[in-house]
């Protein structure tokens, strides 16, 4: 008996071992994943005729500490902080709150990037490797918690200017029609 | 100076600790083979260390063999240890306050001179019109840049600092990820670079030529391939340099060499590299502007040939694993033109 709680213990360990590997695994040399590419140019909720559902995309990298903090690191050298601060919003509209104008799917997010919209966000296309837009993707879906919290960073590099993503409460997606 | 400095590195020379030492010396990254004023100073202050340390050492050791060896005085039948001899008594007393007083004046002295070198080193802070320079840290490279009142005057180089001999240095050290460090052991010591919180070091350099350098303070993967160059030159040979950095890059000549360019400027090279004189301005990896005119490519560790840059640039991370440049899946006639473009940048 008590060598099974301690055999479970000692698994339970090794386990929680598996699981931090995954975390903490760092992929340098990634080579730009032509399969990621996804057209997801549906715009509305509405569908003629046979209703086609969403597709469900995963995107690894919000499980992934290394991508999450590289995804922090170049939402700010890309300039993003530029219209959405860190977060906030300014200029553009505001991501760590629950309001979602294109979508807050994983895939939507990366479309939004790399085609851009209306009023104001730039096209990506050409000028990032699909990789550091889906780390950017993954970042940005930290903003409002809704990347596991055991991934997101928990501080920044630099100056703080907001909670860190790891103790953000999740805020349900909501879709919104315009800026608010 | 540089004499006793050479007595007593002479001097030293005798203890097989400094033969180590001198081995190890390349000359061009090396703190006992000073080239500026403040590096004369502290390799004076090693060599005194070293050559007092040694004595030391020698003394013991000699004295501690001779005790080895002494022969042990007759004891007398009676107990000596409860009668001693009075005499004798007092002269080991003596010979061990002798020893305590020499000890302490020795480490006293060793002290003033180190505190009269830390105050030698700062003389250079007192410059009128030093040469101004802001160096950024940057997760692993060096960003140089040339301050001056007018902007256009400015120059911002990577991994490569020019500057005139005799004429004291002002850096501004700046750091925005994570801390480093400036070492560049033939002209100073180390300088910590803290993020928000910037520092100055202040050097000058009496002997023309080309050192090295490198970060020295751990800073993530490629903390070891973080290194510059300091090429010290004549005030003509800088100021030639300076005037050629100050122009925009030079325009494509050949159709190999336009085809680059405008591969350069439609692909994600543009996000974080500048090269003045075209729409690239990306400010977050090192200014392109003048690059085949440097010897090396990333940060000291490959020499800038043909090569290296198309291997540098199709897979950056076999090279450097862990850097900020992406790998990139160019046809081979896209690289061929690529490089063609980048080595035209004189």
């Amino acid at each position: 008996m008590k060598l099974s709680i301690k055999l479970l213990v000692v698994l339970a360990f090794v386990l929680f071992g598996f699981a931090s590997c995954e975390r903490e695994e760092r992929g340098f040399r990634v080579k730009t994943p032509d399969a990621n590419r996804i057209n997801t140019k549906r715009l509305t909720t509405l569908q003629a005729g046979e209703v086609i559902p969403e597709p469900d995309i995963k995107n690894e990298y919000e499980e992934n500490a290394f991508a999450l903090s590289e995804g922090k690191r170049l939402f700010s050298q890309m300039n993003c902080v530029g219209c959405h601060a860190h977060g906030g919003g300014g200029m553009g509209p505001a991501l760590m709150d629950d309001k979602w104008i294109y979508g807050s799917r994983p895939d939507q997010i990366f479309a939004t990037i790399e085609e851009g919209r209306p009023n104001g966000m730039p096209s990506f296309n050409g000028k990032l490797p699909d990789y550091q837009v889906w780390q950017i993707a993954a970042y940005v879906r930290s903003l409002s918690g809704l990347v596991p919290k055991s991934a997101a960073p928990g501080r920044d590099d630099d100056m703080q200017s907001r909670e860190p993503e790891n103790s953000t409460e999740k805020q349900e997606p909501k879709r919104v029609n315009a800026p608010q | 100076m540089t004499r006793i400095s050479s007595n007593l590195k002479a001097a030293s020379l005798l203890a097989p600790a400094s033969v180590f030492f001198a081995a190890c010396g390349h000359g061009n990254q090396s703190a006992v083979e000073p080239s500026g004023l403040q590096a004369e100073h502290l390799s004076f202050l090693w060599w005194m260390f070293l050559a007092i340390t040694a004595a030391v050492y020698v003394a013991v050791m000699v004295i501690l063999v001779a005790a080895f060896f002494r022969t042990r005085r007759a004891v007398a039948e009676d107990d000596a240890e409860l009668s001693p001899d009075p005499l004798r008594e007092k002269r080991a007393s003596s010979v061990v306050k002798a020893a305590v007083a020499v000890t302490v004046l020795t480490m006293f002295a060793l002290m003033l001179v180190s505190f009269r070198t830390g105050r030698a080193l700062d003389t250079l802070s007192q410059a009128q019109t030093p040469l101004e320079i802001k160096v950024t840290g940057q997760q692993w490279w060096w960003q140089i840049e040339y301050k001056d009142p007018t902007p256009s005057n400015m120059v911002t180089t990577a991994n490569e600092i020019h500057i005139p001999v005799g004429r004291p240095i002002k850096l501004e050290l700046v750091s925005h990820d994570v801390i480093h460090s400036f070492w560049a052991p033939n002209f100073h010591g180390k300088k910590d670079l803290i993020p928000n919180y910037p520092t100055t070091l202040f050097f000058r350099a009496d002997e023309p030529g080309v050192y090295w350098g490198q970060c020295a303070e751990f800073c993530g993967f490629e903390h070891a391939k973080m290194r510059f160059m300091v090429i010290a030159e004549p005030q003509e040979d800088f100021d030639r340099w300076y005037s050629a950095s100050q122009q925009p890059a030079p325009e494509p000549v050949t159709d190999s060499q336009k085809f680059g360019r405008d591969i350069f400027l439609k692909s994600v090279c543009t996000q974080c590299h500048t090269i003045q004189g075209t729409p690239a301005n990306g400010r977050v990896g090192p200014n392109l502007t003048h690059v085949a005119g440097k010897p090396y490519i990333a940060s000291g560790s490959l020499p800038n040939d043909r090569e290296n840059l198309a291997n540098w640039i199709a897979d950056p991370q076999a090279i450097k694993p862990g850097i900020r440049m992406p790998m990139n899946t160019y046809s081979p006639e896209e690289l061929n033109a690529l490089v063609d473009y980048i080595q035209s940048l004189k």
